[in-house]
């Protein structure tokens, strides 16, 4: 199991990382040999066997939908890099 | 003389409940040991001493207050308390150790913290910890390296490392910690204390920073199974703001002064003693098993047969939670912000000053793990083989109570000992990730030491929920041992 540099790339894309040349490169090599340890779980015969997402023997817990107290604006945005006019301020989305 | 330092929460309280100690003369005392260890240990990201010494001045007011009413009083009143910086305290900088929480001031406090606050404790301030609770030494905090008590030049373990490490050095009575993967019972075997990691779901994560969500609980690190015990029942319970969190009864917790275990059912798992496991920490275990079988309990082999793939499957269902969870540091809400041209531009720029090595790794290959494609192969199959070691353990629990097992296969590494490959950073983890994939409690607990000096861990895992054999067990040994009683000398020459 060996990824190339442009599998690299493109996975950093969907994460939305950037990363030097050189990050590129030491993850290549270190993701290679980590996946290649993850690949004996394919000998593993699980044709019958349903997947585990949560250990939790009952269902989760839904509240009731009702209206309570929750953070003011002003602590919402005290941790805002930029905040304007009492909203989150960010660059154009759209170009 | 004992120094304060050195008592257990429970004799505190009893000094405090009799008037002979005030919460201020113990608070002042811990701060004055961390003063001095702290240049060397580092064990602490941000310190709280103001807070905690108003916070102690209104525990004493409040004991005096109700001199005549005793039972009134919060249960944990005046009592010091660490807190790993993962878990959100309202108004105090929490950075989980990484960058770009540099800056995060918290609004709220985490659920598992705030009934602690309410059960009375005094916060001294916010441990250290790997970034985002990933690594198993501590050193991939993006701040400093915390030092081992035992040796200076060897790791405290992780992630839970800044909280073990004041706790083995007696800065604190107790600490918080959290366990994804073994974050608090392995860097409580490194230290030489003992630390409880609880029932997926019996703890509230609410406010505890995202991790793995699957996975993530939060634990209690002290120096004996009692002080861990007493701490757990006051955070564990249902919570409402946590969909996960469970509303199981709490056995009630009698842990009594009569080390008998006559009836307890005790397991040996077979794959837990394999090659590679330092001889020194396979012979101090089955020591403290024989141990426990002459206080009574019966010891049998059992079978966990598919423990080898714990580890690529822990490595394959984390990083893909991690991944997920982590896409919420975008620059926009809070966090540090790269600024950009464009929205785009702000997200990889962030994303890529802010983390660390050791999250864009995870992330990487977490995304990596759930992108079309590789779904099937990867994060599907891995979480198909969590059913398999589920069910080993459900198996297991049919003819035993508890199974007993080292906590890691070493004693403490030099720091810098698997810097640059993480696949021999992860293989540390081997003997603690299973508890996590089956969401069963695990108790880690001194049992001896290796020929340097160095303490070894013993872990009891249970089945769902019970806790209370683990704490039951631990407590017996205890009482007829004095490994979790030894401290580190600390040489700060």
């Amino acid at each position: 199991m060996s990824l190339t540099l442009s599998e690299v790339e493109h996975i950093a894309q969907l994460a939305r990382l950037e990363l030097s040349a050189d990050e590129k490169e030491r993850f290549r090599g270190q993701l290679s040999a980590i996946l290649e340890y993850a690949a004996r779980l394919q000998a593993v015969d699980t044709r019958q066997i349903p997947p585990t997402s949560t250990v939790l023997a009952s269902a989760c817990y839904l509240r009731p939908d009702e209206p309570g107290e929750s953070l003011s604006q002003a602590d919402v945005l005290r941790n805002a890099p930029q905040v304007q006019d009492g909203q989150f301020r960010v660059p154009p989305v759209l170009e | 003389m004992t120094a304060l330092v050195d008592l257990s929460v429970i004799r505190l309280l009893r000094l405090l409940d009799r008037g002979e100690i005030s919460s201020l003369e113990l608070t002042r005392s811990c701060l004055e040991r961390i003063e001095q260890l702290e240049p060397h240990l580092r064990a602490f990201l941000t310190l709280t001493p103001e807070l905690a010494l108003q916070t102690a001045q209104s525990a004493d007011r409040m004991r005096r207050a109700n001199r005549e009413n005793p039972d009134a009083l919060p249960p944990l009143l005046g009592i010091p308390l660490a807190v790993k910086d993962v878990l959100c305290l309202k108004d105090v900088r929490t950075t989980c150790g990484s960058k770009i929480l540099d800056n995060f001031i918290p609004p709220f406090s985490a659920t598992a913290v705030q009934r602690l606050l309410d059960a009375g404790v005094v916060v001294l301030g916010k441990t250290n910890t790997d970034e985002y609770a990933m690594g198993s030494s501590t050193e991939n905090s993006a701040y400093q390296v915390t030092r081992n008590p035992w040796d200076l030049g060897r790791v405290p373990g992780g992630s839970s490392g800044g909280s073990a490490a004041a706790v083995s050095s007696r800065m604190t009575p107790a600490a918080l910690g959290t366990d994804t993967g073994g974050s608090v019972r392995q860097p409580a075997a490194y230290c030489g204390i003992t630390g409880i990691k609880p029932t997926y779901g019996r703890v509230s994560r609410y406010g505890l920073v995202a991790y793995g969500s699957s996975l993530d609980c939060v634990g209690v690190l002290a120096r004996s199974a009692q002080d861990a015990a007493l701490l757990f029942t006051h955070m564990a319970g249902f919570d409402p703001r946590d969909a996960t969190s469970s509303n199981a009864p709490l056995p009630p917790l009698e842990l009594g002064s009569d080390p008998d275990l006559k009836g307890l059912r005790i397991g040996v798992p077979k794959e837990y003693f394999v090659a590679g496991i330092q001889p020194e920490v396979e012979s101090a275990v089955k020591r403290a098993i024989n141990h426990l079988q002459e206080l009574g309990a019966a010891v049998r082999e059992v079978s966990l047969p598919h423990t080898e793939y714990a580890l690529p499957v822990y490595y394959l269902i984390a990083p893909a939670e991690a991944s997920a969870n982590l896409a919420r540091y975008d620059g926009v809400r809070f966090g540090v912000r790269v600024e950009g041209e464009a929205m785009w531009d702000v997200f990889y720029r962030s994303r890529g000053a802010g983390f660390g090595a050791e999250v864009k790794r995870r992330i990487m290959l977490g995304t990596y793990a759930l992108s079309a494609g590789y779904y099937d192969a990867y994060y599907g199959q891995a979480q198909k083989v969590r059913t398999l070691i589920k069910r080993d353990f459900e198996q297991a629990f049919e003819q035993v109570d508890v199974i007993a097992a080292p906590v890691a296969p070493t004693t403490a590494f030099r720091i810098g000992e698997h810097s640059g490959d993480p696949l021999a950073m992860y293989l540390e983890d081997i003997f603690t990730l299973p508890a996590n994939l089956a969401g069963v409690p695990g108790l880690a607990f001194p049992v001896g030491f290796d020929a340097q000096r160095l303490p070894i861990g013993m872990q009891l895992m249970g089945a769902h929920f019970r806790e209370d054999l683990l704490f039951r067990a631990a407590h017996a040994y205890q009482q007829v041992t004095d490994w979790h009683t030894s401290a580190p000398e600390i040489s700060i020459g």
